[in-house]
């Protein structure tokens, strides 16, 4: 097959790649300069552009033996992406911008291209396995647990899946890094990446504030007490108990957590640690990553809600619309925005955008 | 097997020219020792300015070596703007090199610099209607005016003599890089006070060039430590590269007619076969005089990356407008001053043919180009946010 990999700079996407060549695949590697990271990222007269990272890249596919070009996504990852994030968190929702970068960037757009360019698919360094089935392409979580990156990679519908190529997802991690060694790939021991990589000092709140602003609201309880003051709700998180700066105790002395958070009277609501049970999701924006689950008939399954979080042993009904979840048991703090993803053991049945909970 | 259509960014060494270097490279001696080898390196050294010099139609003296071309453009740029400190005027033109807008950029944000750009017209030359009125205007507050001698992205060769009768008292540079061993190039008739060449696009080394700097003149220099070259340069003369760049500027001056007319034939056959083969094709180099090799092209509804991507993949090897450091392809600012609209600019590809290719080369050229752009249309209408 004629694929293109996608080479970040790292470790995982080089060995995707290498691995990728082994298997007999013609591969160009591209490099997509997207974000205006300021850290990473040099101003000058042509404009902004990573420079170490996709200079790793390169050298990367030099030692490969592949061609390299660099793709510039910026525009497409700051409307897609970038932008969703900020609105989303004005909203008072709570988004993930890997997710969203899975689903418009890296399998649509990027995939789109290779397709027009006459390629077959994609190849990315992430930990997921696929899996052929008379039923087509499903995908299963990684064997390496603590790298399983099926769940940003729910939001593939089955045509995206039918384009995407995973050569990672069979190893763990540190036989990874052992293989780029061997294969002479100097990214080796590059560092994971953690942080949202368009927000590089880590600080959320910090690069929420300095473009949504800072404007002073009020915390209240349950029943709309003003126990104190924030300076930006969409720095809350539901489920955060820190940080909160409460100085009126509660009756009972209990922890306080923030429960909601309303942008429109920015407002953030605070109580106790039960109040955050929630045992009943809906999630919209349904996306199946394999075959479609019939529709509003209960199916056993396990729900996810973020990236490293556990599966949740849950019944689900899908609407076509909506997928509506009961948990057996509860979770607490679960923010609206948040991904919904469902497993069928370790297959990804699919995914949804967290509505509202009970 | 490769066809390298990319002679614009550098040009293949030539036989003379690697010689020239290999035997130099055997010689022991540093050109400013005073002990016999030093002297033997020296004279090396100064046999190949003498000759280049000759070339350029200079005096030894004014010959500079530096580098690199953009060593030498920023000697120029930043060496007058230093030395003229009551002036803080740089003139430019809209679509000249980085080497040349970036120095000029840095001197706006550090040093209270203030940059005029000579508009483009069509044709893709300066208009030197706005030049007389800005030196008219202006002219006591000029440091120097610096403008290329042709364009590295159009070939259009510019009304250098003109300028430099506008100019009057006013320094002016011009970066003759794409033009030396081209065209005629002589720096005494142009009546510049200064212009940069440079070994890698004749057919000599990388790392060597040359700022042509009248007598008499001085530069602040940008480099200090042993003000070897006239106390405006400093660094150990590259006797190999020197030497191996006046070998290469020999063989191409001695060729350069034969070499004009034969590349200028395989433009005009390659342009034609363009058109028949993609007739919506929008050819943007279009001026007379212009460099022999340089075809500039729109395809409408493509990307330029996505073009050059495909083409490689046939092992064809073209370029468009220029990359960030990062390699991130930018539309190129010289299709944008020529009024090409950001998206077209970015649609475009620069072949530019030399010595070294042949008819058949073209042929094969043409033959994958409709299913290039058609492939590259195809990735240009899908890619985009669902």
């Amino acid at each position: 097959m004629k694929l293109i990999a996608a080479m970040s700079g790292g470790v995982d996407s080089a060995v995707a790649a290498a691995r990728a060549v082994e298997a007999g695949h013609e591969v160009i590697g591209v490099h997509l300069a997207l974000s205006s990271n300021p850290q990473k990222y040099r101003s000058g007269a042509r404009g902004c552009c990573t420079i170490e990272d996709s200079h790793d890249a390169r050298r990367a596919a030099d030692v490969i033996g592949i061609p390299f070009y660099i793709w510039d996504m910026a525009e497409e990852f700051h409307d897609g992406v970038v932008e969703n994030f900020l609105s989303e968190y004005a909203d008072g929702r709570t988004p993930n911008p890997c997710l969203r970068c899975n689903e418009k960037i890296k399998f649509a757009a990027v995939l789109d291209r290779a397709k027009g360019l006459g390629f077959d698919g994609v190849i990315t360094g992430h930990y997921a396995q696929m899996q052929e089935t008379p039923l087509g392409r499903v995908m299963h979580r990684a064997v390496d647990p603590g790298k399983d990156q099926s769940y940003v990679l729910a939001v593939l519908n089955t045509e995206q899946l039918a384009g995407a190529h995973f050569p990672l997802g069979d190893t763990v991690k540190d036989q990874v890094r052992i293989e780029a060694k061997r294969r002479g790939l100097y990214v080796a021991n590059k560092p994971d990446s953690h942080d949202i990589c368009f927000v590089p000092s880590g600080d959320n709140a910090g690069w929420l504030r300095d473009r949504l602003g800072s404007e002073v609201g009020s915390i209240v309880d349950e029943d709309g007490k003003k126990l104190g003051e924030h300076k930006g709700a969409y720095t809350y998180t539901i489920g955060q108990r820190r940080g909160l700066g409460i100085t009126i105790p509660a009756a009972g002395g209990e922890p306080r957590y923030v429960l909601k958070i309303e942008p429109k009277t920015n407002t953030v609501v605070v109580g106790s640690h039960e109040a955050l049970a929630v045992s009943k999701i809906v999630g919209d924006r349904p996306i199946w990553c394999g075959p479609e689950p019939t529709i509003n008939t209960e199916h056993r399954g396990f729900a996810q809600v973020r990236a490293h979080g556990s599966p949740l042993a849950c019944t689900y009904v899908q609407s076509g619309t909506e997928i509506k979840v009961e948990l057996d048991e509860s979770l607490f703090g679960l923010a609206a925005g948040q991904g919904l993803v469902i497993y069928d053991g370790d297959r990804v049945v699919g995914s949804a955008t967290v509505a509202h909970t009970e | 097997m490769t066809i390298y259509l990319d002679h614009a960014a550098t040009a293949p060494i030539n036989d003379a020219a690697i010689d020239a270097l290999n035997t130099q490279m055997r010689k022991l001696g540093n050109a400013s020792s005073v002990h016999n080898p030093g002297r033997a390196v020296r004279k090396d050294v100064e046999d190949a300015r003498h000759k280049l010099s000759e070339l350029v139609g200079a005096n030894p003296s004014e010959i500079i070596f530096t580098g690199s071309g953009t060593e030498a453009n920023n000697l120029a740029i930043k060496g007058f703007f230093w030395q003229a400190p009551e002036r803080n005027v740089i003139v430019t033109s809209a679509f000249e090199h980085h080497a040349i807008l970036d120095p000029v950029e840095w001197l706006v944000e550090h040093e209270a610099a203030e940059e005029i750009r000579i508009p483009i017209t069509k044709a893709g030359v300066i208009d030197l209607d706005f030049l007389k009125n800005i030196v008219a205007t202006r002219g006591s507050e000029i440091a120097v005016i610096s403008v290329m001698h042709s364009n590295n992205e159009l070939g259009s060769i510019q009304p250098i003599a003109e300028v430099v009768k506008i100019a009057g008292n006013i320094p002016v540079h011009t970066d003759a890089v794409q033009s030396f061993g081209k065209v005629e190039f002589n720096f005494a008739k142009l009546g510049v006070t200064a212009a940069t060449i440079s070994a890698h696009k004749v057919g000599g080394p990388l790392g060597i060039a040359v700022l042509i700097l009248k007598r008499g003149l001085d530069l602040t220099p940008i480099l200090h430590g042993g003000g070897q070259e006239r106390e405006i340069r400093s660094g150990t003369l590259n006797a190999p590269s020197i030497v191996a760049f006046t070998a290469a500027a020999e063989f191409a001056i001695a060729n350069r007619e034969i070499n004009f007319a034969k590349i200028r034939e395989l433009r005009d056959y390659f342009i034609a076969g363009l058109k028949k083969c993609v007739p919506d094709v929008t050819i943007n180099s279009i001026s007379d005089p212009a460099l022999p090799g340089i075809v500039n092209a729109t395809f409408s509804g493509t990307e330029s990356d996505a073009l050059l991507l495909l083409l490689d993949t046939e092992g064809i090897s073209a370029s468009a407008g220029s990359a960030c450091s990062a390699g991130v392809p930018r539309p190129s600012h010289v299709l944008v001053a020529l009024g090409l609209s950001e998206s077209d600019a970015d649609a475009s590809l620069r072949i530019s043919i030399g010595t070294t290719n042949t008819k058949a080369e073209i042929d094969q050229v043409l033959a994958v180009m409709p299913s290039v752009v058609e492939r590259a249309r195809n990735a240009f209408v899908v890619s985009g946010l669902n």
